[in-house]
């Protein structure tokens, strides 16, 4: 069987008395885009942010193309090629966009910020995502609306060629005609190999996007299914806890 | 699909450059403008006011070796504020490294070595600091506010009681009392704006290189020609002699002018080029998002106070070399003018925003105020008042500021 890029098995995180994340097993494989749903307070962020760094799980094993590794800080998963953008967005209000999605990674030239590169790698991202509705790349991120920070935030994961690009709630903020650019990027990054993982709420967003669906139920992993094999009913079902792995319950 | 065209802010002509500034600043992005504004206001009142003694060569070097001090001092406050931190021993760190140079020197050591040995002190205390905002978690107001209290005393018994301690270092006392010859100023100035010319050139060609536009060089001329200007009359003026006594002319420029803006441009350089710089405004604008970048937050904070602390010993060392000598109290009061002279100057108490030319405009305007008020011979108590008052005023611009540019962009 091909090797998944991400496999978390038996993951588990608490705060203090609270278990959050209940033992999870998941996958997630390149070329595919994987929907992680589950109600609010399933535990769909903590799993993100075990990934990512930010917030280092408790137990469990991470496999990262078939490999153990142990991720405890962000700079890990950055050199894993693990690219996360979060539901707060995380971006320098007070840094432009270009600063923004070099953060961390700037380019240097002579001892000095290179910044006509950056500059020039970021409009080039940009343009490549048919963003249209910002007006220079030298803005400040305070100027933008949600859905251009939104924007940015993707973009500067498309900059960094992640493996592995995990997007929490990346529609929720977004009018239609941005959904749908962020649906085709995101198609995109996957059929050029990107493993994709994306957190919604948006079902009929999910069934358009996505190949995988896996479905968090109070911090336990109760479901993993194709999307083609399966329908919105099933997936509420589970999302609700109607529907367990073993069948129906009463 | 990418005929989309995303600009880069140096499309168009002189006019929409200009256009597009004002824009910024209406949208709340004023940087040093309201304090350059309260610069040219208040030298328009006290040149009428005092039209004999204000625009004087001699009134207008006291004016910048008076800034001097508190220049170097709110330049280091910009390190820390620019996180939203505050270094309220700021001062008595200068004055506890000066009491190290003091009692090294009194031990027959060469002065550059204990110039050294006070720097370093100077940027151990920063780290003590860093490491207890950083590591240890204590707000910095706390952490120093207790050594703004114990340097008082440790600065009394390194020195043994209050008083100065003479220090008769010819290099040192010249920082304050020296003036260039006045073909070195003039020589200063053009290497100044030739090397500001040559960096400005250098980015233009990288960027040509690149494939992207850039600002019409009509503005680059125009921002060159304005300082030339300005520089120009100033070196002018300061090499005009401002001798009371015929017989021993005073002239040139000031030496401590040409060490400040030297470490203002590096420290500039630092903050507007380098990877440390960028952190630094990142940590300052949203340290969560810093830390999901990678950034070492705890690092870059513990770098800033030692930064802080070590420029402090700077602004110290101005101070003996105007006095000629060490003073067990050094320190105590210029710290509040510091803070002062950053926010004045258009630094951003809530971090992440502001400029060291901020701090040196910021000064500018502190020290016209005193000056000024003191040629019409109005007393120290309307100084403060003034102070507090121009203080006030700004801090309650940066936060309008802010208000105006968070309401103006839409969140969804
Ligand atoms: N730092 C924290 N400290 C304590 N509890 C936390 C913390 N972070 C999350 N939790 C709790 O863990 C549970 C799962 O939170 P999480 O943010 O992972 O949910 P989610 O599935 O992302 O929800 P949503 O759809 O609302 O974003 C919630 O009950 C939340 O209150
Ligand atoms: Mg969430």
């Amino acid at each position: 069987m091909e090797v998944p890029v991400i496999e978390l098995q038996d993951v588990k995180k608490s705060f203090g008395p609270v278990e959050v994340l209940k033992g999870i097993d998941f996958r997630a494989y390149a070329g595919r885009v994987t929907a992680l749903v589950g109600d609010n307070g399933a535990g769909k962020s903590t799993l993100i942010k075990g990934l990512a760094g930010v917030q280092p799980y408790d137990s469990g094993t991470v496999k990262f193309d078939g490999e153990v590794v142990s991720i405890h800080a962000p700079r890990q998963a950055g050199h894993l090629g693990i690219e996360v953008v979060y539901q707060d967005l995380a971006l320098c209000d007070n840094l432009d966009i270009v600063q923004n999605m070099f953060l961390g990674r700037e380019e240097i030239k002579n001892l000095t910020l290179n910044e006509a590169a950056m500059e020039l790698q970021a409009q080039k991202a940009l343009e490549s995502l048919s963003v249209r509705t910002v007006k220079s790349v030298r803005q400040k991120v305070s100027s933008l609306s949600g859905g251009q920070r939104q924007t940015v935030a993707i973009a500067r994961s498309v900059l960094r060629q992640a493996k592995l690009v995990i997007l929490d709630e990346p529609t929720a903020a977004l009018g239609v005609a941005q959904t749908e650019q962020v649906s085709r990027l995101v198609r995109t990054l996957a059929d050029s190999g990107v493993a994709v993982i994306i957190i919604s709420h948006n079902l009929a967003d999910v069934f358009k996007a996505c190949d995988d669906i896996s479905v968090l139920y109070l911090g336990k992993m109760v479901a993993s299914l194709k999307t083609k094999e399966t329908n919105q009913g099933e997936v509420i079902g589970y999302i609700t806890g109607l529907k367990t792995m073993d069948g129906v319950e009463q | 699909m990418s005929n989309v065209k995303i600009a880069t802010g140096h499309e168009g002509s002189a006019k929409d450059q200009i256009n597009a500034y004002f824009q910024r600043v209406k949208s709340g992005d004023m940087g040093a403008l309201p304090a350059v504004g309260a610069l040219t206001v208040l030298i328009g009142i006290f040149t009428a006011a005092a039209p004999e003694y204000f625009l004087r060569p001699l009134n207008v070097a006291n004016l910048f070796v008076q800034a001097a001090e508190l220049t170097m001092l709110a330049a280091a406050m910009v390190f820390v504020i620019l996180l939203a931190e505050i270094d309220l021993s700021a001062g008595v760190t200068g004055g506890v490294a000066m009491a190290v140079m003091f009692l090294l020197l009194r031990e027959g050591i060469d002065w550059p070595i204990a110039l050294i040995v006070s720097l370093v002190v100077g940027a151990a205390i920063g780290f003590l600091i860093g490491f207890f905002v950083a590591k240890v978690g204590v707000p910095s107001f706390v952490v120093t506010l207790g050594l703004f209290l114990g340097f008082q005393g440790l600065q009394l018994v390194m020195l043994g009681d209050g008083g100065l301690f003479k220090v008769d270092v010819a290099p040192i006392n010249a920082i304050m009392n020296e003036n260039l010859p006045t073909w070195l100023g003039w020589l200063v100035l053009i290497g100044g704006l030739a090397l500001g010319i040559l960096i400005t050139l250098l980015d233009r060609a990288r960027r040509t290189k690149n494939g992207l536009p850039n600002r019409p060089i009509s503005l680059v001329a125009a921002k060159y020609g304005a300082m030339a200007v300005l520089g120009g009359i100033i070196v002018a003026v300061m090499n005009v002699n401002r001798s009371a006594n015929a017989f021993k002319p005073i002239e040139g420029v000031p030496i401590v002018i040409p060490i400040t803006l030297g470490i203002l441009l590096i420290g500039g350089l630092i903050l507007d080029r380098t990877r440390f710089g960028r952190h630094l405004y990142a940590v300052g604008g949203n340290p969560e998002a810093a830390r999901r970048a990678g950034i070492k937050v705890a690092k870059i904070r513990i770098i800033a106070f030692i930064v802080c602390s070590a420029l402090s010993v700077i602004s110290g060392l101005f101070h003996v070399s105007r006095l000629g000598a060490v003073e067990a109290t050094a320190g105590r009061t210029i710290v509040l003018s510091g803070v002062a002279a950053a926010v004045v100057g258009g630094v951003s108490l809530f971090g992440g925003k502001g400029r060291l030319m901020h701090a040196a405009i910021g000064a500018l305007v502190i020290t016209i105020i005193a000056n000024g008020l003191g040629l019409l011979g109005w007393d120290a108590g309307m100084n403060f008042l003034v102070t507090g008052g121009v203080l006030i005023l700004a801090a309650t611009v940066d936060a309008l500021s802010r208000k105006r540019s968070s309401s103006s962009q839409i969140r969804v």
